[in-house]
C-alpha cells in the first residue's frame, strides 16, 4: 500500500453525458473489466493518476529499505539477519519493478527519483517513524506489511495491466514478509519479560501509524471516486481499515499483547470491531516533512544518490567508450 | 597442533570472513548509488551471511563443545575471531567497497575451487555450493573495478585510490602457518601460497582492461588470521553482538 492522497484529476467523476465519446468507450472497457495496457488509448487524468499512484508506491518500497536496514547488522542471529537481508533486497525489488510498470506510463525512473528528492512526490507516511527496538522489525512485517497486503491484494485486479501483474509477484513476497514479521513478535510475545516489553512498546507505536497508512476517512478523501471509477483503487480507505483491525485484533490477542486503544470492542450485530481514529493531525503534519524521521529518511535517499552520481556516470562513460571501440573494430 | 584443531581454526578463517565482510556489505542496504547495485550488494551479504552459518556450523561440529554457528558468531570476542584483515576494511565509498568485493572474490574464487576437490566431504559439500555464489560474486565486482576503473577520470582516480589503499591487505590471504600445513598434508585445503599466480592473473585485469595501476609492493599487514586485529573489528562486533550481549538466554 504504500500510496496515500494520490491526486486524481482534481475535477471530480466525470458523468457519462460530460465525456468524449472516446472516455466513453474507455469506460466501457473499465467497466467490462478489461485490462488497459501500455499502448492503449487512456485519459491524461488516468494516466498521471496512476503515474503518481505506481510512483508513490516504488518511492515507499525504496524508503522502506531504511527503517528496517537499521537492524540488518544488529540482528540477534545469523538466520534472522539473513531473513532481514532478503526481505529488505525483495522490497528494493519491488521498488524495480514498480519503477518499470511506471516507465510503461511514459516517465523514467530517473523523473520519479527527481521528483521524490524535491519533495515534489511522497512516500509513505510509515516509513517516518523510527526503528527502535528489534521488535520494531517484527512490528513492521506483522502491521506494516500487513496493512500494505490489505490494499495490494485488491489492486492485483487493478484496471492497469502492468500494475496488476506487478502486484501478483509482490503479494507473494509481501505475505511471506508478514509471517516472518508475525514470528518475531511470537518469539519476542512468549519470550523474557524484556522481549514482551518490547513487542509491547513496538505495537503501542506502530498501531496507529499502521491505521494511517490506509490514508484519511473516505469522507475527508478527495481523490477516491474518479480513481474508483477506474479501478484503479478497488476498496475505499474505511472499508480496507475496517478489514485490517478485524484481522489484526485477534492476532494481538493470541500474542497476548493489548492494542493501545481503549474504545476498541467487538460489535457482535456488525461482526466487525469498533476503534478509535488515529490522531489525523499527526498523519498531515508527517506527510508535510514533520514526522520524527522524515529528514533523515528523505536526507539517507538524496545522499546515496548524490554519492553514488560518480559511480553511474563512470558507468555510462565507460558505456560510451566500449561501443565507441566496438563501432572503430 | 592436532588435525581437529588445525580444522576447526581453519574454518573460522573462512567462516569469521564471509560474517565480517557480509557485515560490511549490509551496511549499504538502501543506500546503494542505484537500485540495481542495492540489489546486488544485499544479494551479495546474503550469501556471505549465508556461507557464514554453514563454515561456521561445520567448525561447531568439528569442535565438538556443544556450540552453534550462532554462538560463534554472537559469543565471542575480537581476539578469537580469525578473520582476513580486508574484510574489516570501511566501506569508504563504493569504489573502495567494491574493489574490496573483487580482491576478495578473487581469492575466494580460488580457494573455494580447490576446496570443492577436498578429502573432507563436509568441506567440499559447502565449497561446491559457495562456489557458485562467489562466481558470478567475482563476475560482478570484477566488471565493475574494471568499467569504473576505464570510466572517467573521477572513476578512475576514485578506484586507483581504492586499490592503493586495500593492496597491503591481499598478501595475508597467500600466507600459510602451521594449521594450514596440517591441512595441506591430508589433502584437506589447498597450500595459501599456490592459489598467488591465478589470483595474480586475475587481478591483473584491473590493469590490462581496467587501466589501473597494480601498487608495487610486496607489504602485507597481516595478524587476522591469528586473531590480531584492527580496531574495527571492535565496533562490529559491538554492533552485531549487542542485543545477544544484553539479554543473555533470551532466544529470538
Amino acid at each position: 500500500m504504500y500510496a496515500q492522497m494520490v491526486k486524481s484529476t482534481g475535477k471530480g467523476l466525470k458523468s457519462r453525458k460530460e465525456m468524449t465519446p472516446e472516455e466513453g468507450r474507455f469506460q466501457d472497457r473499465i467497466d467490462a473489466g478489461e485490462k488497459i495496457e501500455p499502448k492503449d488509448w487512456m485519459p491524461d487524468g488516468y494516466r498521471q493518476t496512476l503515474i503518481r499512484q505506481i510512483g508513490q508506491h516504488a518511492h515507499s518500497e525504496i524508503v522502506g529499505q531504511l527503517p528496517e536496514g537499521n537492524w540488518i547488522t544488529r540482528a540477534p542471529t545469523l538466520s534472522r539477519k539473513l531473513i532481514l537481508l532478503a526481505k529488505v533486497q525483495d522490497e528494493a525489488g519491488h521498488g524495480l519493478y514498480l519503477y518499470c510498470a511506471a516507465e510503461t506510463l511514459g516517465v523514467s525512473r530517473d523523473e520519479l527519483t527527481e521528483a521524490l528528492h524535491t519533495g515534489r512526490m511522497k512516500y509513505s507516511s510509515i516509513f517516518n517513524y523510527p526503528t527502535l527496538t528489534w521488535a520494531d522489525i517484527g512490528a513492521i512485517g506483522w502491521l506494516v506489511d500487513g496493512a500494505a497486503i490489505m490494499n495490494q491484494v485488491p489492486l492485483q485486479r487493478t484496471s492497469y495491466g502492468p500494475y496488476a501483474r506487478a502486484m501478483v509477484r509482490i503479494c507473494k513476497e509481501e505475505s511471506f514478509h508478514q509471517r516472518q514479521g508475525y514470528d518475531i513478535m511470537m518469539k519476542m510475545a512468549n519470550g523474557t519479560e524484556a522481549q514482551r516489553a518490547m513487542a509491547q512498546d513496538a505495537l503501542n507505536r506502530f498501531w496507529y501509524p499502521s491505521l494511517m497508512m490506509f490514508g484519511p476517512s473516505d469522507k475527508d478523501s478527495v481523490h477516491s471516486a474518479q480513481s474508483m471509477a477506474w479501478k484503479i483503487k478497488i476498496n475505499t480507505n474505511d472499508e480496507l481499515r475496517q478489514k485490517f483491525v478485524d484481522q489484526t485484533v485477534p492476532q494481538a490477542e493470541y500474542l497476548g499483547l493489548t492494542i493501545p486503544d481503549n474504545d476498541l470492542k467487538y460489535n457482535k450485530k456488525t461482526g466487525h470491531y469498533e476503534f478509535s481514529d488515529p490522531d489525523w493531525t499527526e498523519f498531515f503534519e508527517v506527510l508535510k516533512g514533520n514526522g520524527p524521521c522524515n529528514r533523515e529518511r528523505l536526507g539517507a535517499r538524496v545522499k546515496a544518490w548524490d554519492d553514488g552520481a560518480w559511480v553511474r556516470d563512470g558507468l555510462m562513460a565507460h558505456a560510451v567508450k566500449h561501443s565507441a571501440k566496438i563501432a572503430a573494430e | 597442533m592436532t588435525q581437529q584443531e588445525a580444522l576447526f581454526e581453519f574454518l573460522l578463517r573462512l567462516g569469521d570472513t564471509t560474517l565480517i565482510l557480509g557485515h560490511r556489505v549490509s551496511e549499504w542496504c538502501g543506500h546503494g548509488p542505484v537500485l540495481e547495485e542495492d540489489i546486488a550488494l544485499a544479494n551479495t551479504a546474503l550469501d556471505l551471511i549465508g556461507q557464514t552459518q554453514l563454515w561456521l556450523g561445520l567448525a561447531a561440529e568439528v569442535e565438538g563443545k556443544g556450540r552453534t554457528a550462532d554462538d560463534l558468531a554472537y559469543h565471542r570476542d575480537a581476539w578469537d575471531f580469525r578473520n582476513l584483515l580486508i574484510a574489516e576494511r570501511p566501506n569508504g565509498d563504493f569504489g573502495h567497497t567494491i574493489m574490496r568485493q573483487f580482491l576478495y572474490d578473487a581469492w575466494s574464487s580460488l580457494i573455494l575451487f580447490r576446496l570443492s576437490g577436498s578429502t573432507d566431504p563436509g568441506i567440499a559439500a559447502i565449497a561446491q555450493k559457495a562456489g557458485k555464489e562467489v562466481t558470478y560474486h567475482l563476475e560482478r565486482s570484477a566488471d565493475l573495478c574494471i568499467r569504473l576503473g576505464d570510466g572517467t577520470e573521477e572513476s578512475h582516480r576514485r578506484m586507483q585510490d581504492a586499490l592503493d589503499a586495500l593492496w597491503p591487505y591481499t598478501g595475508e590471504m597467500f600466507l600459510g602457518d602451521d594449521a594450514d600445513a596440517v591441512l595441506v598434508e591430508t589433502g584437506i585445503a589447498p597450500d595459501p601460497d599456490d592459489l598467488r599466480a591465478d589470483w595474480d592473473a586475475t587481478v591483473s585485469r584491473l590493469e590490462s582492461e581496467g587501466t589501473l595501476t597494480l601498487p608495487d609492493s610486496s607489504f602485507a599487514q597481516t595478524g587476522g588470521k591469528t586473531g590480531r586485529h584492527s580496531e574495527h573489528l571492535g565496533y562490529i562486533l559491538a554492533e552485531m553482538q549487542w542485543l545477544q550481549r544484553a539479554y543473555p538466554g533470551a532466544t529470538w
